[in-house]
């Protein structure tokens, strides 16, 4: 997709949300991006712009201005069973805004689609800053304390509950994860607001 | 001065400072404040730069004893994370701050390393449309 759109004043940049950069390194390495690939064990990205759980895609325009804020969307098939979700409509609009600057919402209806971030939840992500800094640290047990704590606080914000569990020693597959899952099917599955896409 | 026993981090900056701490209360001095946080202590409220935040109601954000960590970081709306047993505490974004600027419809800018540690930033490639992808190994 990348490759295809490149010429047309357009570029990806990707950012992984995760501890080392060595984690999703084979990824990068066996992609071979030409687009900038960024790690970001930080979650600095997670906190300015309110993403809660992985993949999220959101396009910004020639003059830096979010035209479709945050969304979940594949680059492949690869996840179209697992999640249900389908990836040629992102696809589709996405080649439509490149090509032919058709945006995906009109400007005034941008931020409907936006969810704000709650000071809960920029309590959690202090948590989890903290964490992580202990961690580097060499302190695991005051650590994990403030892991524990940022997921009580978002409970159903992957890039905190998930995201820590490899720092943490959990599998990211294991029952730490179907406990999450299980608890955000539960609630609802609480999300980022449904953008309308042709063909969705 | 006594010496730095206690670190603070200030949106992922990190600055060691002088503290008293007492049980759960973490206080600083308003000159290690000021030179850890930007913030001074003024009579209209605790100020930085053009910015000033009355605090006459909260008598317990600046005693004698100093600034209180947690009633400063309430002052100004900021989430605050402290672990008084390692002698840390993250200073994160207020809310408030952060929805603003995603309201404004501005993409917030970052710099952040590529693999061989070459920084980009999202500034870098205006004047292209982005196509931002956060994803994970996880």
């Amino acid at each position: 997709m990348y490759e295809e759109l490149k010429d047309y004043g357009f570029t990806v940049i990707t950012v992984a949300l995760d501890k080392s950069p060595d984690d999703p390194r084979p990824f990068i390495e066996a992609a071979a991006p030409t687009h900038p690939s960024l790690i970001d064990p930080e979650h600095l990205l997670a906190d300015l712009y309110r993403i809660i759980n992985v993949p999220t895609v959101v396009w910004i325009d020639e003059r830096g201005n979010i035209v479709r804020p945050n969304d979940a969307a594949f680059g492949s098939d690869m996840f179209k069973e697992l999640t249900g979700i389908d990836p040629k409509p992102h696809l589709d609009a996405l080649r439509a805004w490149v090509k032919h600057n058709e945006l995906p919402l009109a400007p005034n209806n941008v931020r409907d689609y936006q969810v704000l971030p709650t000071a809960e939840e920029q309590l959690a992500r202090a948590e989890f800053s903290l964490a992580w800094y202990l961690y580097q640290l060499g302190k695991p047990e005051a650590a994990e304390r403030h892991f524990v704590r940022a997921g009580e606080l978002a409970p159903h914000d992957f890039t905190i509950r998930r995201g820590s569990m490899p720092i943490r020693g959990l599998d990211p597959m294991g029952p730490a994860f179907a406990e999450l899952y299980s608890e955000w099917i539960a609630a609802g599955r609480p999300y980022y607001k449904v953008i309308p896409l042709p063909g969705r | 001065m006594t010496e730095p026993n206690f670190t603070l981090i200030d949106e992922g900056r990190a600055v060691a400072v002088a503290a008293t701490v007492d049980g759960d209360r973490v206080q600083l001095s308003p000159a290690a404040l000021r030179a850890a946080l930007g913030w001074e202590v003024k009579p209209q409220g605790l100020c930085k730069d053009d910015r000033c935040v009355p605090i006459a109601a909260r008598a317990d954000v600046v005693t004698a004893a100093g600034v209180d960590l947690a009633g400063f970081a309430a002052v100004l709306s900021r989430p605050l994370a402290l672990d008084v047993g390692a002698r840390a505490a993250y200073f994160g974004a207020a809310a408030a701050d952060r929805a603003a600027q995603l309201a404004s419809l501005q993409a917030p800018d970052f710099t952040l390393p590529d693999l061989n540690g070459r920084p980009h930033a999202l500034s870098d490639y205006r004047g292209k449309k982005v196509l931002l992808v956060a994803y994970a190994s996880w």
